[in-house]
């Protein structure tokens, strides 16, 4: 099998009993490159991003991060490759400083002191040292995105996957969100699953869109968007 | 824990050690204390694991099996001290690593547990023929072990510990096994012991297996249980199958919420506190003052205890306190710290 992308899946399909929520997608993500999903509700980006991820076996069809067949293994041990991954529904330790929140993704490998030194610079670069020793339970929706970003910087990912990034934020914290993917785009390749248009727009060139379990077209981001078989099917619902 | 707490729980300890026995009977101290690691174990693995075990005590009536057929067949205690602490601690790392990769949910794990309890009070009970032996110990049925060689001075078989001695003893044991509990919490393994509690996806998305570091919680939790198994049969001089009993099972669960979970101090002051209940509710003269037909029973007491808390009082005892004072103080003394410069209210947070 070549070995040209970052991500390599093929012929990928997903059924949940009867209903095929995903059918044969190839899909190739390039070094360094930056890539959105989109796709209108319910149209299998979650699902494909779940067998990414490893919280989701596929029915069918081959995946491979960096050359390593990754269907059946487990999220950690995905994540253990070196991959970030942020989930649609904000997965964060609500109990715990955002501090500690951070301290824990830094720590795995690295030793107390470096880990130390990575919180500072990560609570500095996403801009939310001044809420270090905040519960994070207690900070706002946006606010408590951003931790979880955080939480996916200290790891120092190369292969960075976002579901939804951007749902729920403010236009501003939209807006360093962005900076932020931009600026970990620098080290690492990423996906970024989206629905929000405005924002695709800022973050990505190259677009791939779901539609029913299938990738309906692939390309440029204006390219695609003008597309009228995608606005009939995404913006037409959706805007 | 910094070096300051460090000597400041050790001064606290101490006069706690010696003040005790001037109001209650050592004996009965000894036992609490040995309730108190109990607790202390499922404090532990509840509180900062998130493991909803109901069946503690099947470990520590365990350690204490271990203890008694190990000093039986060698005719000495250190021996058995130690194999109390293993053996249990294997046995809890070979269900845990069962339930935990076997991805059983929190309702489920607490079934299992309470259930391998209760299959072992029915096996012990079951022991009563001399088939059933293991070297020169008979595990006698219902009747129990009695008559082990308890512990002593090491090398010296003879010059045993009881009493006042084993009642510091124990104690001593009890507060290492705190300090041993807090700097585990506050190592790096604890600090993501605590996330997975918060969070068990959220950590198995930043790369750390779940699985396996549940596993060595629940197998740490286990040793220590054991060992205080080991200490209650030193204090009683016997081992029954109660100790597998239904009712020690839910007491257990009893004394870590009227404590507080989220604390290790309160668990172990639960337990201190209504095992002294259960001894006063237990007197002669209590239950004659309810007529001998209708005495006054522990368990009936201990439930409403239970729902008053869960009603009233759900944090426990301990943080409630916490969060009376404003965290401060008692914060300030009993943190666990992996990081630095950690503010106030963080440090409350993961108190006692
Ligand atoms: N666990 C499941 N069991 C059954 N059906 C599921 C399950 N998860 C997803 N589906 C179905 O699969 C389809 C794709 O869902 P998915 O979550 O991937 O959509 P999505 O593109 O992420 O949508 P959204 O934009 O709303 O997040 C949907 O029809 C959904 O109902
Ligand atoms: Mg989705």
């Amino acid at each position: 099998m070549a070995r040209d992308g970052v991500v390599e899946a093929r012929g990928v399909g997903v059924r949940f009993g009867g209903v095929s929520a995903l059918e044969s997608v190839d899909f190739t993500l390039a070094d360094n490159e930056l890539r959105c999903l989109i796709g209108p509700n319910g149209a299998g980006k979650s699902t494909f991003f779940k067998c990414l991820t490893g919280m989701l076996r596929p029915t069918e069809g081959d995946i491979r991060i960096r050359g390593i067949d990754c269907v059946g293994a487990h999220p950690h041990q995905i994540a253990g490759l070196g991959v970030g991954i942020k989930t649609q529904v904000p997965s964060v330790m609500n109990g715990l400083s955002v501090r500690e929140n951070i301290w824990i993704a830094a720590r795995r490998l690295n030793t107390t002191r470096s880990a130390n030194r990575i919180v500072s610079e990560t609570l500095e670069r996403i801009g939310i040292a001044d809420s270090a020793g905040d519960l994070v339970g207690n900070l706002a929706h946006g606010r408590r995105q951003l931790v979880e970003f955080g939480t996916v910087l200290a790891g120092n990912p190369w292969l960075i996957l976002l579901d939804e990034p951007a749902a729920g934020l403010t236009a501003d914290e939209a807006e360093r969100a962005v900076a932020v993917i931009r600026e970990m785009n620098e080290r690492a390749a990423i996906i970024v699953v989206e629905h929000d248009m405005h924002f695709i727009r800022q973050l990505a060139n190259t677009v791939t869109v779901l539609h029913r379990g299938r990738i309906l077209t692939e390309g440029y981001v204006d390219t695609v968007l003008r597309d009228p078989v995608v606005r009939d099917v995404y913006l037409g619902k959706s805007q | 824990m910094t070096s300051r707490q460090l000597v400041l729980s050790v001064v606290i300890a101490a006069i706690v050690m010696f003040v005790l026995p001037v109001f209650f009977d050592v004996l009965n101290l000894t036992t609490y204390a040995a309730y108190a690691l109990l607790a202390l174990s499922l404090g532990f693995v509840w509180g900062y694991g998130g493991i909803l075990c109901f069946g503690q005590t099947a470990f520590y009536g365990l350690g204490a099996y271990v203890y008694a057929m190990t000093a039986i067949n060698l005719g000495e205690a250190w021996g058995g001290f130690f194999l109390a602490i293993l053996i249990p601690a294997i046995f809890a790392a070979i269900l845990g690593a069962m339930m935990f990769y076997g991805r059983l949910s929190d309702v489920y794990l607490a079934v299992v547990t309470l259930v391998v309890t209760l299959l072992l009070f029915r096996f012990m009970n079951t022991t009563a023929g001399p088939e059933y032996v293991i070297g020169e110990a008979r595990m006698g049925g219902y009747n129990g072990i009695p008559g082990f060689p308890t512990l002593h001075t090491p090398g010296n078989p003879d010059a045993n510990i009881y009493d006042e001695e084993l009642y510091y003893f124990t104690f001593i044991i009890l507060f290492v096994c705190y300090l041993l509990t807090r700097w585990l919490l506050g190592s790096p393994f604890g600090r993501v012991l605590v996330g997975l509690r918060e969070n068990e996806q959220r950590i198995e998305l930043l790369g750390y297996d779940v699985r396996a570091r549940k596993t060595a919680a629940f197998a740490f939790g286990g040793g220590l249980a054991g060992l205080a198994g080991c200490l209650y049969a030193n204090a009683a001089e016997i081992v029954t199958p109660e100790l597998f009993s239904l009712g020690l099972a839910a007491e257990a669960i009893i004394w870590v919420i009227v404590g507080g979970t989220g604390t290790l101090i309160g668990p172990m002051i639960g337990a201190a506190v209504l095992g002294h209940l259960k001894f006063v509710l237990g007197l002669q003269s209590i239950k004659q003052v309810f007529g001998k037909e209708n005495p006054l029973e522990a368990t009936l007491v201990f439930g409403m205890i239970l729902v008053l808390f869960v009603l009233f009082l759900p944090r426990g005892v301990v943080p409630s306190i916490q969060g009376w004072f404003g965290r401060s103080l008692v914060g300030r003394f009993k943190s666990g710290s992996g990081m630095r410069r950690r503010t106030r209210s963080e440090r409350a947070r993961n108190g006692a």
